[in-house]
């Protein structure tokens, strides 16, 4: 497969251009991570120090990867579906792009917002926690492992929703129904994600290796099953020959 | 077009692109599309029936039909947006096949009838991204000209939203010139443009083939296919007639002079008789006669002698023209009156 950086970069540039520009989507964007950041805050500061050391065998900031799971899906769900109905879908096909820059460059451009909303929401409840919360929270809550599984499963998670939400994008006709399938098939590894922060599922070197790792081949697989079920055809024509 | 020269997209010597593209497989000699026996299916539905056709290098083709009769599919497909159900085809020098497709795309530009521009973005954004997905050289140059060849250059930075929908058609049109196309398929160009506009996007397309560009233009203006095309094809599903517009209305229709004279004539099958290249006569109207002729040359001062002879008084004698619109109706008239038996 002969890959053309400059034409994947013509989409992340024209789709980081639309987003910047359609309000609905900013909007949609901001909603996830507010409640993300504003609910955990308000708990966390109403902590008393006496119960920072229950905190200390929970691994609570994991609960916010949420974000990179469920803002992508805002995203990528509008990607080749909100094309078809503006009606721009097909000059882009009649172009020489193929299957695999189109697809890649539609992902990068929603990873980019995705994964730095996550970091900045991030960023802002740490802070808020070492400025504002009593004492002992701070260093009960915020633990170097967790920080380093936060920061490399955010990328990780964005991948997998993103795949999960344009694929969703390629089968329906409406941008909205596209993203609801989007957010539902999404929340697996939230689940999964929920379950170690409040220990139920015992956190280990191991098993974030091994989920990092499914992880990973899961983005580049949905990468290739997306590439290989995309049927410019059917996305033309609404109709299967 | 008034101005610089409107092609200017296509480089000074209008031939050799410098996009650095491949060289196309086809030469001058050979046609810049052959279609042999095209089928196109959508489940039951057959869109397009066992077409075939070809058409030259720097010809301007026209592909005239009702709606529905398989024109657009016919260029997804030639343009390789959809798979032939059966047939085959060679577009630009190349077989039309999926491994083809990216190298096809290269060598053609398809607009579309609906511009399908990105509204929130500029004209200048819109025509950049494609200048990318085309990886033209010197996209700043290119985009320029295109702007110039379809006079928007004053609008450039105009988000498309804000633009009517004749100069979205424009916008649309310089993204087609973008790549410096071999073959550029035109859906509908002029539809939605004024008349002033609509000249102008003829002019840029008389433009065009001055310099060797095979054009492929899908139109309901028959008046529009008349002026600008070599030739016409005429579909609906399957093709119906295909030639040069002459040829087509001396397929269809017989040759006819039509006689007005001052009073009737008592005895016209007496004039009309037995004259040279007169093949039949009939009356249209009290002192109007319609003869059908097989050399309106010869035939006309034949007809001219025999009237003044007579002592009749000519007020006219001309060759009835059928206009293209005349042809088309025949065929499609034709059609529907088969679908109702």
């Amino acid at each position: 497969m002969n890959m053309r950086a400059r034409r994947v970069r013509a989409i992340v540039r024209k789709e980081l251009r639309e987003y910047r520009r359609n309000r609905s989507l900013v909007v949609a964007m901001a909603i996830f991570p507010l409640i993300f950041v504003i609910q955990p805050l308000i708990v966390v500061l109403g902590l008393t120090a006496s119960a920072s050391g229950a905190l200390a065998h929970e691994h609570v900031l994991l609960y916010m990867l949420g974000i990179p799971t469920f803002v992508p899906p805002f995203v990528a769900a509008y990607a080749v579906v909100g094309e078809r109905q503006q009606g721009t879908l097909e000059p882009v096909l009649t172009t020489p792009i193929t299957r695999e820059e189109f697809l890649l460059g539609k992902a990068l451009a929603a990873l980019v917002p995705s994964v730095g909303i996550a970091y900045a929401v991030y960023a802002v409840f740490l802070a808020c926690v070492a400025l504002f919360a009593r004492p002992g929270v701070a260093p009960a809550l915020i633990q170097a492992p967790d920080l380093l599984a936060q920061l490399l499963f955010t990328p990780l998670l964005a991948g997998w929703s993103i795949w999960i939400g344009l694929g969703m994008s390629a089968r329906s006709s409406d941008v909205r129904v596209a993203q609801q399938l989007g957010v539902l098939a999404s929340l697996p590894p939230v689940f999964v994600a929920a379950l170690i922060a409040l220990n139920a599922i015992h956190a280990t070197l191991g098993l974030g290796l091994g989920l990092g790792a499914a992880l990973l081949l899961g983005d580049g697989l949905g990468w290739r099953i997306m590439a290989a079920t995309f049927d410019r055809e059917r996305l033309v024509t609404a109709t299967r020959s | 077009m008034t101005g610089s020269d409107p092609t200017a997209v296509l480089g000074p010597d209008g031939a050799a692109a410098p996009s650095g593209r491949a060289p196309s497989a086809g030469t001058a000699d050979q046609p810049a599309l052959i279609v042999e026996h095209l089928t196109k299916r959508f489940g039951e539905r057959i869109a397009v029936d066992d077409v075939s056709f070809e058409v030259g290098h720097g010809e301007v083709f026209g592909f005239l039909g009702p709606n529905g009769a398989g024109k657009t599919t016919t260029v997804r497909t030639l343009g390789t947006l959809l798979a032939p159900t059966s047939g085959s085809a060679m577009v630009a020098g190349l077989p039309l096949r999926a491994e083809n497709g990216v190298e096809i795309r290269r060598r053609i530009a398809i607009m579309p009838e609906s511009p399908g521009l990105y509204l929130r973005l500029s004209v200048l954004e819109n025509l950049a991204c494609f200048a990318d997905l085309y990886e033209v050289p010197d996209p700043t140059a290119r985009i320029e000209r295109a702007l110039g060849a379809v006079k928007l250059a004053d609008r450039a930075h105009d988000a498309c939203g804000s633009l009517s929908k004749g100069l979205r058609q424009r916008v649309a049109l310089a993204r087609a010139l973008l790549s410096d196309p071999e073959v550029l398929f035109l859906d509908e160009p002029t539809s939605g443009l004024d008349p002033a506009a609509a000249r102008d996007v003829h002019e840029l397309i008389d433009g065009l083939r001055q310099r060797g560009v095979t054009i492929f233009l899908t139109t309901h203006r028959l008046e529009e296919a008349e002026r600008l095309c070599d030739r016409v094809a005429i579909m609906n599903t399957t093709l119906r007639a295909i030639g040069r517009p002459d040829e087509l209305r001396e397929q269809l229709f017989a040759r006819t002079l039509t006689v007005s004279t001052r009073l009737p004539l008592p005895e016209p099958g007496r004039v009309f008789g037995g004259l040279p290249a007169v093949d039949g006569w009939r009356q249209d109207g009290p002192a109007q006669y319609v003869l059908t002729v097989s050399d309106p040359t010869v035939a006309a001062p034949a007809v001219t002698r025999a009237l003044v002879a007579d002592g009749a008084d000519v007020l006219s004698i001309g060759e009835s023209r059928h206009s293209l619109e005349d042809v088309y109706l025949k065929l499609v008239d034709a059609d529907k009156e088969a679908g109702r038996r």
